[in-house]
């Protein structure tokens, strides 16, 4: 590698969330002319880092250098003017626009008097364009081209502004083979180009093949950085998952009963492939995978909220077919998805009405005149056995901290009574003592016989709960561990997709 | 710590539902001072039955609004019913057969628009502008643009009639408004409308039935509307093809006013009520001071503006 100077540099950033600390004296360099990879579990901290640097949030201390000079008042807007370019995963393009009018957004070609001079623009872009080698029409709408060509648009906007350091964000993660091998060589000319690039990623292959150095996180700190050539795959990996696990998951080996669910050979198209599972009464089973395995979708599967292209779903002994969300229900399973605010709550509403919503059947008369009295009664019962705080049935949600909202969630899961409990990350971003909480009720449902299945980034919770652990990759079953036989090391091996090779 | 969970810590009345109620008691306050006789017995009485012309469709616009949606044809469904009703009395159908009719149709048009708007995800807004086209359309060929007149005593009764001092309009406003809070309130009903407002997903994954709620709240609207076509068409003794032009966006600023929120999930049959009183009190009172109708939308307008610019200060 030849010199490359030093572009931007954060030292000891610090974010804080309520209850969770997102950064931790996070420090870093991006250099010219080489590739920094940024590798860390779901929740390690990558996307904050980003979105520091990228002016959306604000940072709490710490400093962010661009060529030796601090940044202090940064917002998006200033973040690119400055050259910092960043392709988010959901890109950032105007759909009904053409290429060039994208690449060029807001310094259009004009005529005159505001005319846009369309064969000007085109020839400015498709100039963009060749300096990374791609050939394109600059004239078709973005909403016509696939997910790497947008990728290219975005990257051809970001060099037309004359971005010095590009940041993506997993930018393989919905690109075939082909195509992410020609997003690697366009990563190459624009480090022959002398841009500094930040490359977020899942996969370790594809980290030792695109990255100069890497720096690796785990719960907001650095906990391991250095030249790819010289660490390898095994020790990065090793970086990513050195947690201790401590006596936090009150694990209890319970007896489990009768088979309660079993998939076989779920499919979904490019989402699912033959999945099959079973889970019985009484047992906890985590199903543990990075962003993008396909775990979420399983359970939407399960509950029927997508469709699926094969298999079966058992529920009791009897094939399910045609669920919904409210069949689901009345046959017993409840799904928490992961994303509380948007998929979960009611904010507007009160801890009780979001409490009893998926169970006012039972809490009204045949006019469908709901018994408050009796709602009451049974929402103050759980509000008191999962300690929710502030203990009062008419607080709006919105203004709850992000534990009580999920055991207000949970308050609404486990009072329709289920059989089949699916819980998406029940306790992501929310503090360690409402953690502890949600992690005794899933032990005191087990002992009454609900069947549990958990759906976690978090690898030790994942070994820390469970009865049977299972590891997804690419909407793929892996793995299938015993509690006992499962390791950090292993489980994340084939959460990679580079485990069981050997 | 231990402290024992109780319900009663955060009212049901907070500082947010008075506002209107407020805004109301302001409003009457300078009218009185301008002009005494506002604040007459008859003149009040006044009031509510020229509001509950506006007041009763906006009841259905609440329930409407509250799942998210909204309905710009009840000024279109009160005409066509209004006048298909108004055909039935002519041809000597009984009274309380005819008004039956009248709501049942109310209740399929509603319905129908719901259809739309689910099974086929037209968006709310898209939809309802479709249909008031339609609706309206049908109700001038069905007319030939001409009124339909001389509808019968006994008709007249549910726009003219009184029960006791109170116009029997503003009963029927009454028993409606008690209804449509009872529903939202109390009932099974009434909390899926709340939850597929605020977040239509989470509604869904909890279990209820989202399309349902929706078709549901657009029959309800269509079916206040009806009622509503009874009632103008009894107090002129006929059935104009023009009844009710404009009147959803009166229903709409009603609702508004009322401190529902646009966005669905939140908002009370109470504050629709008074949000309807604010514009009806403003008509009345306008017109008790001398000013020109011509200034009523000006003075409309403005306290709408004031109205929403003042809740986003928080």
């Amino acid at each position: 590698m030849s010199e490359s100077e030093l572009l931007m540099e954060a030292v000891n950033l610090e974010k804080h969330f309520p209850g969770v600390k997102a950064l931790d004296k996070v420090s870093l360099q991006v250099k010219s002319g080489e590739v920094l990879g940024l590798v860390g579990e779901n929740g390690a901290g990558k996307s904050t880092l980003v979105k520091i640097i990228g002016g959306v949030y604000p940072k709490d201390a710490g400093e962010l250098r661009l060529n030796g000079k601090p940044l202090t008042h940064l917002s998006p807007g200033i973040a690119q003017r400055l050259g910092i370019a960043i392709m988010h995963q959901e890109l950032n393009l105007v759909p009904y626009l053409s290429v060039a009018q994208n690449i060029l957004l807001g310094r259009e070609s004009t005529r005159g008097t505001g005319i846009l001079d369309r064969r000007a623009m085109d020839r400015r872009a498709q100039a963009v364009l060749a300096t990374l080698g791609v050939s394109l029409d600059t004239r078709r709408l973005v909403a016509e081209l696939s997910i790497a060509e947008k990728q290219l648009v975005e990257i051809a906007k970001a060099l037309s502004r004359d971005a010095k350091i590009i940041i993506m964000d997993e930018p393989t993660a919905a690109l075939t083979r082909k195509e992410a091998e020609n997003l690697f060589r366009i990563i190459k000319e624009l480090k022959r180009q002398k841009k500094g690039l930040i490359y977020i990623t899942h996969r370790i292959e594809e980290l030792v093949k695109v990255a100069d150095r890497v720096v690796v996180l785990r719960d907001g700190r650095i906990v391991g950085e250095g030249q790819i050539a010289e660490l390898g795959p095994a020790q990065i990996i090793k970086m990513m998952v050195g947690r201790e696990i401590n006596e936090q998951y009150p694990y209890c080996a319970g007896t489990p009963g009768r088979e309660v669910l079993r998939l076989e050979n779920i499919r979904r198209d490019g989402v699912l492939r033959d999945v099959s599972l079973c889970l019985r009464a009484g047992e906890v089973v985590s199903i543990f995978g990075l962003v993008g395995a396909g775990r979420t979708e399983l359970a939407r599967a399960i509950i029927g909220v997508d469709k699926i292209s094969g298999g079966r779903v058992i529920v009791d002994g009897e094939v399910a077919g045609g669920l919904t969300p409210q069949r689901a229900i009345s046959k017993g399973i409840f799904y928490l998805p992961e994303d509380r605010k948007n998929q979960g709550l009611f904010l507007e509403r009160s801890i009780r009405s979001n409490t009893i919503v998926s169970s006012l059947r039972r809490l009204s008369n045949w006019g469908g005149v709901i018994d408050y009295d009796k709602a009451n009664r049974m929402v103050v019962d759980y509000v008191q056995r999962l300690s929710i705080h502030p203990p009062a049935i008419l607080r709006v949600c919105k203004h709850l901290s992000g534990g009580n909202q999920q055991k207000v969630l949970l308050a609404r899961a486990v009072m329709t009574k289920p059989c089949i409990l699916i819980l998406d990350e029940p306790t992501r971003g929310i503090d360690v003592g409402s953690k502890t909480e949600i992690y005794n009720l899933i032990n005191k449902l087990k002992a009454d016989g609900v069947g549990i299945i958990v759906i976690t980034s978090d690898l030790p919770e994942a070994l820390g709960i469970s009865d049977r652990l299972f590891v997804m990759h690419e909407g793929r079953i892996t793995a299938q561990l015993a509690h006992s036989e499962a390791d950090q090391e292993r489980v994340m091996e084939f959460a990679l997709g580079t485990g069981g090779k050997s | 710590m231990t402290t024992s969970p109780h319900y009663k810590t955060y009212p049901a009345i907070t500082v947010e539902k008075l506002k209107p109620l407020v805004g109301l008691f302001l409003l009457s306050s300078i009218l009185t001072f301008l002009n005494p006789r506002f604040l007459t017995l008859a003149n009040i009485m006044n009031v509510f039955r020229q509001t509950s012309v506006n007041a009763i469709p906006a009841i259905g616009m609440t329930f409407v609004i509250l799942t998210g949606g909204i309905d710009l044809s009840v000024g279109s469904v009160l005409a066509l019913t209004g006048a298909i009703v108004a055909y039935m009395l002519r041809a000597g159908v009984n009274v309380l057969v005819s008004v039956a009719g009248g709501v049942a149709l109310g209740v399929l048009l509603g319905a129908l628009t719901g259809l739309i708007i689910t099974k086929q995800k037209v968006p709310p807004f898209i939809a309802t502008l479709a249909f008031m086209a339609i609706y309206r359309g049908a109700t001038m060929v069905l007319t030939g643009g001409q009124p339909i007149t001389g509808l019968g005593d006994s008709f007249a009764f549910i726009g003219c009639g009184y029960v006791g001092p109170v116009p029997f309009p503003v009963l029927l406003l009454a028993v409606i408004s008690i209804g449509g809070w009872f529903i939202l309130a109390k009932t099974r009903f009434g909390e899926h409308i709340y939850a597929t407002g605020g977040n239509e997903d989470a509604a869904y994954l909890s279990g209820v039935s989202v399309h349902g709620v929706k078709a549901s709240v657009y029959a309800i609207s269509g079916l206040l509307a009806a009622v509503c076509g009874m009632v103008v068409a009894s107090r002129l003794d006929s059935a104009q093809p023009v009844a009710g032009l404009g009147l959803e966006l009166d229903a709409i600023a009603a609702v508004i006013l009322g401190g529902t929120s646009l966005s669905g999930g939140k908002g009370h049959i109470p504050g629709t009520l008074i949000g309807a009183l604010i514009i009806g009190v403003i008509n009345n009172g306008l017109n008790l001071i001398g000013l020109s109708s011509f200034y009523q939308q000006l003075v409309k307008g403005g306290v709408i503006l004031v109205a929403v610019l003042l809740d986003r200060r928080k």
